[in-house]
């Protein structure tokens, strides 16, 4: 089978957000930098598909700066064939990214699946699987933490609302957006981590996958650090105390119960 | 004056809450206000859009569309759209719409930004803020070129209108070919739960590693079903087997936005935050006077959380007596 895994870098979770001058991004000096957490699902769904099907390769493709390149090695040293590095500027939107990454895929032949994360914890737009879905012209089931395989057949488990789960079928070529429970992403060797520095990465420019700016549809601005909550009420006493002044001070001063 | 379109949500012949929202707001800003319902046997539920606000009510049914799919709603939608002719296309955040309007707009060219936590018009234009890095920052949304405007609203972020009950709607039918479909639902596995979901709860009661076994959670169950509320929980207790996954707030679980959220025996780990800071009224309680859930509580309990939740929750049985 022809896999491939879209995978976004994203700042480190326990990164300390700090606006940029002008206030059209963040600041990232000094930002640690990995793989999206739920691409690590979609990285190695595509790799225990490919162990379970012979002569099947993996493919990650990775758009943005330079510094994207790490993620993709990461995801080489965990057990991809292939990596493919699409250009694209800081600040792209989600459409622009879409673009890229489908006009990298349109350069492919043969494409089974297409795996992403469900969304990408910078953004958080869970947009770029559908999009890029859409401009392939296959079918896209996002939200995924379970996958039953038969031939070309996929029975997908997607996760709703209120505990509940639909059961998709769908058939390749598609696009699945990787979801926490899909499976446990393995973690790279050292061996295989001093391996992956020496794969060729194949580098795109935004020309090659013929995306321009006017691909971009929204432009985020005016970054602003969440206001700093006053200080809350300290409500004192012992347990009963405090429960009664609470609840009081829930119906009548905030007015929620 | 804007042209809206609003995908009003239903499952089961159910509206969503939060469609409601979406509409009452655009009709609220003086908007020619659409609402688009997608189903099958769904044309009973469009005097409920014209009480929340809708000034023209489209109905799209098949049996076809009985159940979601991305792809059979893109087609439905896109229908309506080319019908429609809306310059603004709104819907909620939830599971189905945020899978669907990307489908949508890349189908219609128009400019999605999804997961907004603040939505007005001015000018006919959507006025747009989200929330980036988790919630750790937030940012406006400008519209690059003259493309259809479309955008996802957070659930529970705009408040609900109150509806005019005398209202009736002016509704007419949309057809559409929904031949040669791939996608098919097999069967929907209901969640057992009989609690409202975390991410939809205008209430959410969450516990933490503190509360040291699943059984424990009875007391969190307990004040929750006082007050109608969602039980959601830390990623240290998810992972210590006291709650399935789904009911993670935080980072790498769902993000809510409830008008009041209790933290119990929660540390206020960053990746926490990232799941609960837009609530508006939050109460921390923890017996450790330096826990960082602290820093954004609006009350703040320090205390023993086996003692307090029992006594909150008498307290609350009392006010609703
Ligand atoms: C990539 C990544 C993603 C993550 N995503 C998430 C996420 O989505 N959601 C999430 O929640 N976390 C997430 N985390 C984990 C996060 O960093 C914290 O580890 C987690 O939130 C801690 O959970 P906790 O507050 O229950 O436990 P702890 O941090 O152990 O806190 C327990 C608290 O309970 C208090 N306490 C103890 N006994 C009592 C008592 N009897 N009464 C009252 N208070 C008491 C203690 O003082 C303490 O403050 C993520 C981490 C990483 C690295
Ligand atoms: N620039 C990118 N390069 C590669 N994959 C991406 C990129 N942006 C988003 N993705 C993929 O799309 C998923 C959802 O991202 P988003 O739509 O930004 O929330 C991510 O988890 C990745 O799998």
């Amino acid at each position: 089978m022809n896999l491939y895994v879209c995978i976004k870098q994203v700042p480190d979770t326990e990164t300390k957000i700090k606006v940029n001058g002008d206030a059209s991004g963040i600041d990232t000096t000094g930002v640690k930098w990995i793989m999206s957490s739920y691409d690590e699902f979609a990285v190695e769904e595509a790799l225990r598909l490919k162990e379970k099907n012979a002569g099947s390769t993996v493919t990650v493709v990775s758009a943005g700066p330079d510094r994207v390149v790490d993620a993709l090695r990461t995801a080489l040293a965990m057990g991809a064939d292939n990596a493919i590095h699409v250009e694209l500027p800081e600040n792209a939107d989600s459409n622009m990214a879409a673009k890229a990454l489908t006009g990298a895929l349109k350069k492919e032949s043969g494409i089974d699946l297409i795996f992403f994360g469900k969304e990408a914890l910078d953004d958080g737009a869970a947009q770029v699987p559908q999009l890029v879905a859409t401009y392939m012209g296959i079918p896209a089931v996002t939200v995924v933490c379970g996958i039953e395989y038969s031939g070309n057949t996929l029975k997908c488990k997607r996760e709703i609302e209120g505990g509940s789960f639909e059961m998709v079928e769908v058939s390749t070529p598609a696009v699945i957006a990787a979801h926490k429970g899909l499976n446990e992403p393995r973690y790279a060797t050292l061996p295989n981590i001093m391996k992956a520095k020496k794969k060729e990465v194949k580098a795109l420019k935004l020309a090659d996958v013929g995306v321009s700016a006017s691909d971009q549809k929204i432009k985020l601005k005016n970054f602003q650090l969440p206001p700093p909550k006053q200080a809350g009420k300290k409500i004192d006493g012992d347990a009963a105390a405090q429960a009664k002044a609470l609840v009081t001070a829930l119906h009548n001063e905030a007015k929620v119960i | 004056m804007a042209k809206v379109l609003v995908f009003v949500e239903q499952r089961e012949g159910k509206l969503k809450k939060a469609s409601f929202e979406i509409l009452g707001a655009s009709a609220a800003a003086g908007n020619e206000t659409h609402a688009v319902i997608i189903g099958d046997g769904v044309a009973g539920l469009a005097n409920e859009c014209a009480q929340y606000g809708a000034n023209k009510v489209h109905v799209v049914q098949d049996a076809a569309l009985k159940n979601y799919t991305g792809e059979a709603y893109s087609k439905a939608l896109v229908a309506a759209i080319k019908n429609i002719s809306p310059e603004i296309i709104l819907a909620s955040h939830t599971p189905m719409g945020k899978e669907l309007l990307p489908i949508v707009a890349a189908h219609v060219d128009g400019a999605l930004a999804t997961d907004c936590t603040s939505l007005q018009f001015a000018g006919g234009k959507l006025q747009l803020k989200r929330p980036v890095y988790s919630g750790k920052a937030i940012a406006e949304v400008e519209f690059c070129g003259s493309g259809i405007q479309m955008a996802t609203i957070r659930q529970n972020a705009i408040g609900l209108p109150k509806p005019d009950s005398s209202k009736t709607a002016d509704s007419s039918s949309i057809t559409v070919d929904l031949s040669g479909l791939k996608t098919k639902i097999l069967e929907v596995v209901k969640g057992n739960s009989a609690r409202p979901d975390v991410t939809e709860a205008s209430i959410v009661v969450s516990g933490g590693r503190s509360l040291k076994a699943s059984e424990n959670f009875k007391i969190l169950e307990d004040l929750a079903d006082t007050m109608g509320a969602a039980v959601g929980a830390s990623r240290a207790a998810v992972d210590a087997g006291y709650r399935p996954h789904r009911d993670q707030v935080g980072q790498t679980g769902k993000v809510v936005s409830p008008s009041l959220y209790i933290a119990c025996g929660i540390s206020g780990a960053i990746q926490h935050l990232a799941g609960m800071r837009t609530s508006k009224v939050i109460v921390a309680i923890n017996t450790d006077p330096q826990a960082p859930i602290f820093q954004i509580a609006d009350y703040a309990i320090v205390g023993d959380l086996f003692q307090i939740v029992p006594a909150l929750t008498n307290e609350v049985k009392h006010l609703k007596e």
